[in-house]
């Protein structure tokens, strides 16, 4: 397909594929935790304002569970359809990550999506809380095994090579290895920083349309904290995080920063812009800043970064897409950080909920989180090739071998259901988002589901039953 | 060491990959029989009786390809290679069928039939080419040099067609057991209906997939017919006549649970007897459990976890179905 080989098909696939379910869990991450705090406050101040929004986003929430999920199955298969030679070699110690992720993560997460979603009024609010809670974790921990395994992939240490297969000796030092702290951090992070800008946009949107309500409010500053404090973090963590890969891998480093060679003892200058050439082997249109890629990256003024020129060709990353992705994440990051500065200004001057032009900026920047985020790991990712895992094998032997009729058949039919399916669950999600938050939503519970009738869950909800208005509710609810 | 890992996870992936067919079962069957039922409110009620817990259902499949990837990686890189079209079609399937579970209940009116025909084509899809992997995997990969040495299609056989035939109605059968305990009134009247012709094209299906199996396999057949093996697999006909005379006797006098116990039971019988067809064997007809094994260092660490963790998972599975115990009407949805 379009001349490219049964390689380049097999990693746009695995691509295509990833890079649509991070959305998901990103979100999934992020909400399940404000969930967890909207519940909790609500469960300790008794306003009702947090109730209302718990179920204005437990349903959105919804939506993008189910659409992670799907996409997630998808990712547990492609190990071994698209890459069964990496799959035979490093299975022993990538997936024992994996399982452990299964079991200790998605279960928990599955095992009490239900009652957290469909249970509200079949258990008592404690143990409610406790199951939103459970999901909550439950996407953390996930979160902790999936980059353990990717960051070994990355830095890999604990394992020798018998036989031509990787035999893991130490998994503490699996487990945490160099890159692992910093990526763990640095990606939990940006799935909060994500979802409080998604938040954020959504308040900014109905508070543009005049719809203005304390929850809508509280939406809107809760963000804003989060972009105010968690924002500015994030950008110390991607510092420690880009020195860690400097270290470990100085070639991404290179390439990121478009730097082909080093001249004698100068120091490394910053290319601002440019357009590196891998053919030509050099950045055009540089545009420079002398000194600032020595102090950004060595934290000095005379040290030098690696050059590209000092790998051998077919050791070296994309550097026109990884420079420019990393460029893209930094942008929106500093616009990040500078929307949590207005809004701190305009918390301490008034105008918060009413300033035009900041609220449009912040409906605009809804997406920030999600592409900075997806810019991020097109830079790690590309940035560590030509190796599946890091200097020990290559991407090119890791491949599974199908024919280019095959993965051809196969890309054309991911791509058309996931924009399909995923672009219809966005909108809906965006349609979730459009009623708002509607208050007093919980004062009159939904109907619960089977049973209850013989067996309340409560003794209140056997009361609830009386009344017919609720009926009406959970029906309109439905729709 | 004593401990025969392998031998371990072998039965914890059996375990699990059990616990996905029973499970996922009755949620893809209710998925293939909704084309009986078109009334919007009786789907609402079928769909809702799995709402809470499908996700966790499906994760059993999850936790099936995560453990082969972790205890036996040489396995998991040549089935799934070799089975790559055929998953590659189930797992769309299973993406159409899932995201129909949030998508029906926000869709609009004039919108929801897409949504019931992306549940119900998923739901087949899924089915037909799980049972067509199940085939073509008991028809035997063959591996050189630790990898897989067939071509792109050489799933597609008539015996992995039919098994994705069979799988359908399998799936169908414990669909509709499942929904005569957890609905009432005219629902599950029309589920006690459709139970006895199920259980007929069951037992059929059954039947012909026991035949075509060991003469189409002379290795399968070789096995069968030799002792102890026999003795092993002699019981298995005849307990699936005695639960399928109980299952036409419960359906009859209209029984809430038994139907869809003695399906389990009828499924559980099913797996055993291609337990018995291929064990020990990961990668039939040639590469053992032993031989795909990853390290002891793998597995034994999977282990420690696993024996702790598979408990409190069990618990709080149960514990959900629990919650949600007893029958899904049409006045108590959950969406």
């Amino acid at each position: 397909m379009f001349g490219l080989e049964a390689l380049d098909l097999a990693r746009i696939q695995f691509a295509f594929t990833v890079s649509f379910h991070i959305l998901f869990p990103a979100i999934t991450i992020g909400l399940a935790s404000f969930l967890a705090v909207l519940e909790g406050l609500w469960l300790k101040t008794h306003d009702n304002t947090y109730r209302d929004l718990y179920h204005f986003w437990s349903k959105i929430f919804a939506v993008n569970f189910g659409m992670g999920v799907v996409s997630g199955l998808v990712m547990a298969y492609e190990f071994g359809t698209n890459w069964s030679r990496f799959s035979d070699f490093a299975g022993a110690v990538t997936g024992p990550l994996l399982t452990y992720e299964v079991l200790t993560a998605f279960f928990l997460e599955a095992g009490f999506l239900g009652v957290m979603l469909f249970g509200w009024n079949r258990v008592g609010r404690g143990l409610h809380f406790f199951a939103t809670s459970m999901v909550a974790v439950g996407t953390l921990i996930s979160t902790f095994w999936i980059l353990a395994s990717n960051s070994w992939m990355q830095t890999p240490q604990g394992f020798e090579i018998i036989d031509g297969r990787i035999i893991p000796v130490d998994w503490f030092a699996v487990i945490f290895n160099p890159s692992f702290p910093y990526r763990l951090m640095h990606m939990a992070i940006a799935a909060f920083v994500s979802t409080a800008f998604f938040v954020g946009a959504s308040a900014a949107w109905h508070l543009l349309r005049g719809r203005d309500n304390p929850a809508i409010r509280r939406m809107l500053s809760m963000a804003m904290w989060m972009a105010l404090i968690v924002a500015p973090i994030q950008a110390m963590v991607g510092d420690a995080h880009g020195l860690n890969t400097l270290e470990h891998q100085p070639a991404k480093i290179a390439a990121i920063e478009g730097h082909w060679e080093n001249v004698g003892d100068e120091p490394t200058p910053l290319i601002l812009f440019g357009i590196p050439d891998m053919k030509e082997e050099r950045t055009k249109y540089a545009v420079e800043i002398p000194y600032l890629g020595s102090l950004i990256l060595t934290h000095s003024l005379d040290k030098q970064i690696p050059a590209l020129k000092s790998f051998p060709p077919e050791d070296r990353p994309n550097a026109l897409i990884v420079f420019w992705s990393f460029r893209v994440m930094v942008a929106l990051g500093m616009l990040m950080i500078a929307v949590g500065l207005w809004s701190a200004w305009l918390r301490w001057r008034g105008g918060l909920y009413t300033n035009r032009w900041f609220l449009r900026l912040v409906m605009c920047m809804g997406p920030a989180g999600l592409i900075a985020m997806l810019a991020g790991w097109f830079t790690t990712e590309i940035g560590r090739q030509p190796w599946v895992v890091y200097g020990i094998m290559r991407t090119a032997n890791a491949v599974s071998r199908h024919s280019v009729e095959q993965l051809s058949i196969t890309l054309v039919l991911f791509v058309v259901v996931y924009f399909l399916l995923f672009g219809t669950g966005f909108g809906y999600m965006m349609r979730l988002v459009r009623k708002g938050p509607k208050t007093h939503e919980g004062d009159t519970p939904a109907h619960g589901g089977p049973g209850q009738k013989r067996t309340p869950a409560r003794p209140l909800s056997a009361a609830d039953e009386s009344s017919t208005d609720h009926r009406k509710d959970s029906l309109t609810e439905g729709n | 060491m004593g401990i025969d890992l392998p031998l371990i996870w072998a039965v914890i992936i059996i375990f699990g990959v059990m616990m996905y067919v029973i499970m996922d079962g009755f949620d893809l069957g209710i998925g293939i029989l909704f084309p009986f039922m078109k009334d919007k409110t009786d789907r609402d009620v079928m769909m809702n009786t799995v709402a809470p817990v499908w996700d966790g259902n499906e994760t059993w499949l999850v936790l099936g390809g995560a453990g082969l990837f972790g205890a036996f990686p040489l396995a998991y890189s040549v089935v799934l290679e070799a089975l790559y079209l055929p998953l590659i079609f189930m797992l769309f399937g299973l993406i159409f069928r899932g995201v129909a579970f949030e998508f029906r209940f926000k869709a609009t009116d004039i919108k929801r039939h897409l949504w019931d025909k992306a549940f119900i084509g998923g739901s087949l899809v899924a089915t037909f080419f799980q049972g067509v992997a199940l085939g073509a995997y008991i028809d035997g990969i063959p591996v050189v040099d630790r990898a897989y040495a067939g071509g792109g299609l050489d799933w597609l056989t008539p015996f992995s067609i039919f098994c994705g035939l069979a799988l359908i109605v399998a799936y169908a059968l414990l669909g509709c057991t499942w929904l005569i305990m957890k609905t009432e009134g005219a629902l599950q009247k029309a589920m006690h209906d459709l139970a006895r012709p199920l259980a007929l094209a069951t037992l059929v299906v059954m039947a012909i997939v026991s035949l075509w199996t060991p003469l189409a396999h002379q290795a399968i057949a070789d096995r069968w017919f030799s002792l102890p093996n026999l003795l092993w697999f002699m019981p298995v006909p005849a307990l699936v006549m005695v639960t399928m005379y109980g299952l036409f006797k419960a359906v009859a006098r209209n029984a809430n649970y038994a139907p869809f116990l003695l399906t389990l039971v009828l499924i559980f019988l099913g797996y055993s007897g291609l337990g018995i067809s291929l064990w020990p064997n990961i990668i039939p007809p040639t590469v053992s459990i032993w031989a795909a094994a990853s390290p002891p260092q793998s597995q034994g660490f999977m282990l420690v976890g696993t024996l702790f963790i598979i408990p409190l998972i069990l618990g709080y599975t149960f514990w959900s179905y629990y919650v949600f115990r007893g029958k899904v009407t049409h006045e108590h949805g959950y969406h």
